[in-house]
């Protein structure tokens, strides 16, 4: 049977977008942990969002980005298990300590770990817009694609976000994790709600 | 508008053509970020992700990676 060379061309494909899926992952990771705060949770999220990425791999278009096409998936996948509360909105302390005994560049005007939990408390969009931004190093442009929305909307939630978190740690209100962020965490979810509501849809099981 | 998917239904970014030139290399410079002022701790969130980005993969994903390889049909 000639059949052998599609498979194996197939193959060859498969091993293509592997690598590539691979390359990403230490970035999936970061986002992940940035957006969920936890890094159980956000590797959890992490491997969903690897398995979808893998059943979906004749969508994906060589050429194009591999980072920003499965970004979309992860935060698709995280606002549905957002939906379902299976993130509380805990922080990451194993990362707060791994960062403050890292060695230093240079003396930090604020805690590493005092910003991830700040960042914690922001609703979810504004806080991927200025992850994907601040962070990632995407473009307004591709942020707005990855999250599905206009650019105007993603410079805005941007902006807010950076005036949120300037104003906390400026009043020095970063909150503290033994609170465990209640308030935060309702806000988050309130916030979600509207967005939710926006949508106007249910997400698919 | 959009309803939640799980995947992109289409091509979300082109990687190659990278016009403006500000992002080759180096991440964006003062420059480059133009008129937005970025806050001191600009530069936290970003090392904050690289730490991240740095930490070794966990077994678990190399277990993952592995199962994809049974998959392949």
């Amino acid at each position: 049977m000639n059949k052998g060379s599609s498979d194996s061309g197939e193959r060859r494909a498969g091993e293509g977008f592997k690598r590539e899926l691979t390359a990403v992952i230490p970035h999936l990771r970061a986002f992940a942990r940035g957006l969920c705060g936890r890094p159980d949770m956000a590797d959890d999220l992490v491997q969903e969002t690897l398995l979808k990425a893998w059943a979906a791999r004749e969508r994906f278009e060589p050429g194009t980005s591999m980072r920003a096409w499965t970004f979309v998936i992860l935060r698709n996948a995280y606002l549905t298990d957002m939906r379902r509360a299976r993130f509380r909105g805990e922080y990451d302390e194993g990362l707060a300590e791994r960062i403050l005994t890292a060695p230093a560049d240079q003396e930090d005007p604020i805690h590493l770990g005092d910003l991830h939990r700040a960042l914690q408390t922001l609703p979810p969009e504004r806080r991927e817009a200025l992850l994907l931004v601040g962070a990632g190093g995407f473009s307004y442009e591709e942020a707005a694609e990855i999250c599905g929305c206009a650019v105007g909307t993603i410079k805005s939630r941007v902006g807010r976000a950076r005036a949120a978190l300037s104003a906390m740690i400026e009043e020095g209100k970063i909150p503290r994790r033994d609170i465990s962020d209640v308030e935060a965490h309702r806000a988050i979810l309130d916030e979600l709600e509207q967005v939710s509501g926006a949508e106007g849809s249910t997400p698919a099981d | 508008m959009s309803e939640p998917k799980d995947f992109p239904e289409k091509v979300v970014s082109k990687a190659a053509p990278r016009k403006k030139g500000t992002r080759q290399g180096k991440p964006r410079s003062d420059a480059a970020a133009g008129k937005d002022a970025k806050p001191e701790w600009a530069d936290g969130l970003k090392r904050l992700y690289d730490s991240v980005v740095d930490e070794p993969l966990p077994d678990a994903f190399r277990d993952l990676l592995s199962r994809l390889d049974d998959d392949q049909p």
